[in-house]
């Protein structure tokens, strides 16, 4: 039996993470197509993606763009979800579920949605609309999971603050945002994730500073080389960053 | 600091339901009032409103003169110690008893001192470096009271501080309210359920029942001569016997008694369990012992008079003696008192 589980956890994180290994492994490829047989290894192909000007300005594009579009919807969605969890207002049902809605809306409505409004007020495709594109699809989930882990001894707790001659300012920066700092932090880095791999509001709203999904997806176009495996290596990378460090600094603190 | 309160004409309402009606009540500066009564009777309701969380319906509060009604909580000078602490998790007890200093724009060094005054005068001291969950319930209960005191609040407001306590740390706690109210001489404003806390700590104890006052006094003559029936029981276990009044006293099943009340109409004749015994003001005449449990500190006696053998009368009798079912005594009552039925 316990061979059996062992083997059934060996097949499933094969089955995950085989594929990522593979496009690791063929990153590391000598001649010019990431097929086998493996020749190698070679650390060219990163030598040429790093030294590849348009790849690295998108890859800048996509941090900045996901850490500042992941801060908005974060501040905006912890707004909402306080304001929504403390006072009772009228048609707070309704507002939660106009808040929660563009979550169930596919990515590529919404793109095409703000690519519709952008066009007609005269913005046009832009790192800054694909910025609020991701706010968008961001601030939902946000707000779902700081509303969520609002409680009943943070409301005491603020209740105790404003007795104190706490004003609603302070309550909030001194009082509710570090008790929420773990959901808080944990809401962030997965907003940034999810920014820094989206690909089709990238692909409709950016003109000529694109994000690096779009800049890979460019890439592919021109047929399979080891340099898309290096920057998909790249991309993997930060994104096994992003969740150590979630551990660390989230996960750690939610324990202590 | 300390300040006296006003409370005039205040009534409030949750939807449809009625939480005070038409509460008036003067507190002097420095008292220690206890608010008593069952769950419902709008106590908390009365303590919120002093506190400023709730926006009294009708009426008004004064406090030190000044209409507070519509001033919020941050600019009263009122302090919440809360039911369940409410301390901040993310911040050491020094941070959590300088926090009302910090809103008050006092600079690290000074409020860090006063906390640190604070924490000593409640015996934590030494754990000023500490986190509240690294705390018993008794010591979270005291860094409550010290963050409360610490911005000199000229009332503090007390929300069943005790009742998440054992006995035993509830006695303790207690004496210690008690002394330090003495001590800083702040008017507190203390709400429970429990009467034995009540008459251990107050100075005046206010009796509410369903959103109204129905007794104001001292421990002593709440407890002994209770303005209404709902007050006489909760206060604890007492006699009530139906009596109609006759010109010189009262009439009841067990006989007439010289005993007079205020008002007309039906009234009950009431006297403490404890103010029975063999000598007393009144003579309530033989009674037969049918029942008798120990207690500890007394023998519960229960006795069929024999003027009205459907009657009950509770007696507490001395621990030290041994008695015998059946026995017929005369018995006397003391402190008795006549009430509206």
């Amino acid at each position: 039996m316990r061979i059996a589980g062992y083997l059934y956890m060996a097949v499933l994180y094969g089955f995950i993470f085989l594929p990522v290994g593979v496009l690791v492994l063929f990153s590391f490829q000598e001649g010019r197509l990431p097929v086998p047989p493996f020749n190698g290894p070679s650390l060219k192909w990163y030598g040429q993606v790093l030294g590849d000007r348009d790849l690295m300005a998108a890859l800048l594009n996509s941090l900045v763009l996901a850490m500042v579009s992941s801060a908005i919807a974060l501040v905006l969605g912890f707004l909402a979800a306080h304001a929504l969890a403390r006072h009772r207002l009228p048609g707070s049902a309704l507002m939660r579920g106009l808040l929660i809605a563009p979550m169930t809306v596919s990515y590529l409505i919404i793109a095409l949605g703000l690519l519709t409004l952008f066009n007609r007020i005269g913005l046009g495709p832009s790192l800054w609309a694909t910025g609020i594109g991701h706010v968008v699809i961001n601030l939902p989930l946000c707000f779902a999971i700081a509303y969520a882990a609002m409680g009943d001894h943070h409301i005491s707790a603020e209740r105790a603050a404003r007795d104190l001659g706490a004003s609603e300012a302070r309550v909030l920066w001194l009082i509710s945002v570090p008790m929420l700092a773990p959901p808080l932090l944990a809401a962030y880095f997965l907003s940034v994730t999810f920014s820094w791999d989206e690909f089709i509001i990238a692909f409709l709203l950016t003109r000529f500073e694109v994000t690096l999904p779009v800049e890979i997806w460019s890439m592919l176009r021109s047929g399979l080389s080891p340099a898309t495996n290096a920057i998909g290596s790249l991309v993997f990378l930060v994104s096994v960053v992003g969740v150590v460090a979630m551990e660390i600094f989230v996960l750690r603190k939610a324990k202590a | 600091m300390t300040a006296g309160v006003d409370i005039r004409g205040v009534s409030h309402r949750f939807g449809s339901h009625p939480a005070l009606t038409g509460i008036d009540l003067t507190i002097a500066a420095g008292e220690f009032i206890v608010l008593l009564g069952p769950s419902g009777c709008g106590k908390t309701t009365l303590l919120s409103i002093l506190g400023g969380f709730v926006q009294p319906a009708a009426g008004t509060v004064w406090i030190n003169g000044q209409d507070m009604t519509q001033i919020s909580p941050k600019d009263r000078p009122t302090t919440t110690m809360f039911q369940d602490y409410a301390l901040f998790p993310h911040m050491s007890l020094l941070d959590n008893v300088g926090f009302g200093l910090r809103m008050r724009g006092q600079s690290s060094a000074t409020r860090n001192a006063k906390a640190m005054d604070m924490l000593d005068m409640v015996g934590l001291g030494a754990k000023a470096a500490a986190r509240p969950h690294e705390l018993s319930g008794g010591q979270r209960q005291r860094v409550a009271l010290a963050r409360a005191l610490a911005v000199d609040p000229a009332v503090l407001l007390l929300d069943e501080p005790l009742g998440a306590l054992d006995m035993k740390l509830r006695r303790q706690m207690q004496d210690e309210l008690k002394a330090i109210q003495r001590r800083v001489g702040t008017t507190f404003v203390h709400v429970t359920h429990d009467q034995e806390e009540a008459m251990a700590i107050a100075d005046r104890i206010v009796v509410m029942n369903v959103g109204r006052i129905e007794d104001v006094g001292p421990p002593q003559q709440v407890y002994l001569r209770p303005a209404t029936l709902f007050s006489a029981s909760f206060m604890g276990e007492i006699n009530l016997i139906p009596a109609t009044p006759n010109g010189n006293g009262v009439d009841t099943a067990m006989g007439p008694f010289a005993v007079r009340g205020t008002a007309a109409g039906p009234q009950t004749l009431c006297f403490r369990p404890e103010n029975v015994g063999l000598s007393g003001d009144l003579a309530l005449g033989p009674a037969t012992l049918i029942e008798a449990a120990f207690f500890g500190t007394h023998h519960r006696g229960l006795f069929a008079p024999l003027s009205a053998p459907d009657l009950r009368l509770t007696a507490h009798l001395p621990a030290t003696g041994h008695p015998e079912i059946g026995t017929v005594a005369d018995l006397f009552a003391t402190a008795p008192t006549v009430l509206p039925a």
